[in-house]
């Protein structure tokens, strides 16, 4: 990645290419299924681009390296600085709401880096997804002094591939540049993560389903658990894929705006699929049970999927929460009760 | 473009325009273009689109906006966790650089 240094009045800045090669590729497919994840990162500080001189641009980023990649990647063949914040390998806007990436670390990373001495002008590019942690105003007043002015920050564009157009057209990121966007090929990005994530909460309804499955008329055994469990096992899967793959995936396409109501409707879908193709035991406690069961897990699941999502808000999630939540927990009582009567049967 | 609005009725977003001096500076920060400048004043156009990031809170610098929800994101496993006490790592890698 680095490929030489750049002679500064404070030393020599790491120059970093702008083409990816392919362990930065490999390494980017890996993360997004959380292999390495949390070790992802670059050195915070500051890196140049071509040959960057005191009026070159300076570009803030995080230190998570898919997010410090899309930068260096998008500004081939120009001559600018990174300013790498220390994110503790965070994205930029999960970093902003958390506050890592934020006004503080900014104006630290400023005076860490001597960045004054670097550049002659004052103005910084920012992601503007940073907004949420860093206020433009403050990182000015904090980083004047009697004898300096301070730093301007430049909103630039959400996507570091809107970074070249976004300089051309003078600095003025257009209205699409600044809309956070949630198309079919984002949303599907992101079920990886989202699937390894909730694994443990899958692992622990099969730990369920299997020890419930014991129950029949002549008591408990676990050699019927084994049995009686492998088919349950493969509805909630599929129950599981409905609200965290389907549901995603289709978003804009299932009706109401509340996420666990979108989950609850694909759940039942699901069971009607899986009825209609005589799946299912045809017993009316069985069919009680998956009608339960399979909409309650869909709608919890889909639910989840607020936090990947680009556009929820808190009040908007606790109030579908507020409401289903005690829905999809009486659904879950009401499905496993009918699941066991139709074992004891 | 498809339309990604949320609940829009919960949104808990305060403009103060007697305070708003018409920087324009929550034109810029907002995801989801929910303000428009109309002359010397910012307009909340789209209130039902805004996510409560509070990213238009933080860049004004009249004190002119306020999301009263509080700071957190809007996600339910955040908010679960929460419940238990455990620290949320909450929202997954979106588009953003
Ligand atoms: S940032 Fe504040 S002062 Fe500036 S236009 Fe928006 S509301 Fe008005
Ligand atoms: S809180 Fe975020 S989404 Fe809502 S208006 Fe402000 S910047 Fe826009």
């Amino acid at each position: 990645m680095i490929t030489g240094y750049i002679k500064t009045p404070i030393g020599d800045i790491p120059q970093v290419e702008t083409r990816l090669n392919s362990k930065d590729i490999l390494g980017a497919i890996k993360v997004r299924w959380l292999i390495g994840r949390d070790n992802y990162m670059v050195k915070p500080g500051l890196y140049a681009v071509g040959n960057p001189t005191k009026d070159s641009n300076v570009f803030v980023s995080a230190n998570y390296k898919l997010s410090f990649d899309h930068v260096r990647k998008n500004l081939a063949g120009r001559d600018a600085w990174i300013l790498v914040l220390d994110t503790k390998g965070v994205n930029v806007w999960c970093a902003a709401g958390k506050g890592t990436f934020g006004t503080h670390e900014l104006v630290k990373r400023i005076e860490e880096t001597q960045l004054r001495k670097v550049v002659n002008h004052h103005r910084l590019i920012l992601p503007q997804l940073g907004a949420t942690g860093v206020s433009a105003h403050l990182v000015r007043q904090l980083t004047k002094s009697e004898s300096e002015k301070g730093f301007n920050v430049v909103w630039g564009p959400i996507k570091a591939a809107d970074i070249k157009p976004f300089l051309k057209n003078n600095y003025k990121a257009t209205t699409e540049m600044r809309r956070v966007t949630f198309t079919m090929a984002e949303r599907t990005k992101l079920l990886p993560v989202d699937i390894v994530y909730a694994g443990k909460k899958l692992l622990g309804a099969f730990v369920l389903i299997f020890l419930v499955s014991g129950f029949s008329q002549t008591g408990y055994s676990i050699t019927d658990a084994w049995y009686t469990s492998l088919p349950s096992i493969l509805y909630i899967v599929l129950a599981y894929f409905t609200g965290i793959l389907l549901t995603p995936i289709l978003l804009p396409y299932i009706p109401f705006r509340m996420f666990a109501l979108k989950g609850l409707i694909t759940g039942i879908f699901l069971f009607i699929a899986l009825h209609l193709g005589n799946y299912m035991a045809n017993s009316i406690y069985a069919i009680l049970a998956w009608v339960m069961l399979l909409p309650a897990i869909s709608s919890f699941m889909a639910m989840n999927f607020t936090g990947g999502s680009t556009f929820t808000s808190l009040s908007g999630v606790k109030k579908e929460m507020k409401i289903f939540v005690p829905i999809q927990i009486t659904m879950a009582i009401f499905g496993l009760a009918f699941y066991i009567i139709n074992l004891l049967r | 473009m498809i339309d990604f609005k949320y609940l829009g009725e919960t949104v808990s977003l305060i403009l103060n325009k007697e305070k708003c001096n018409g920087c324009g500076m929550c034109v810029k920060v907002c995801p989801h273009a929910v303000f428009e400048m109309n002359g010397s004043k910012a307009e909340l156009t789209l209130k039902d689109y805004c996510m409560e990031c509070g990213a238009c809170q933080l860049n004004c610098a009249q004190n002119a906006i306020k999301v009263t929800v509080g700071n957190g994101c809007g996600c339910a496993t955040g908010i679960i966790e929460g419940y238990f006490g455990v620290e949320s790592e909450c929202c997954s890698d979106s588009t953003c650089c």
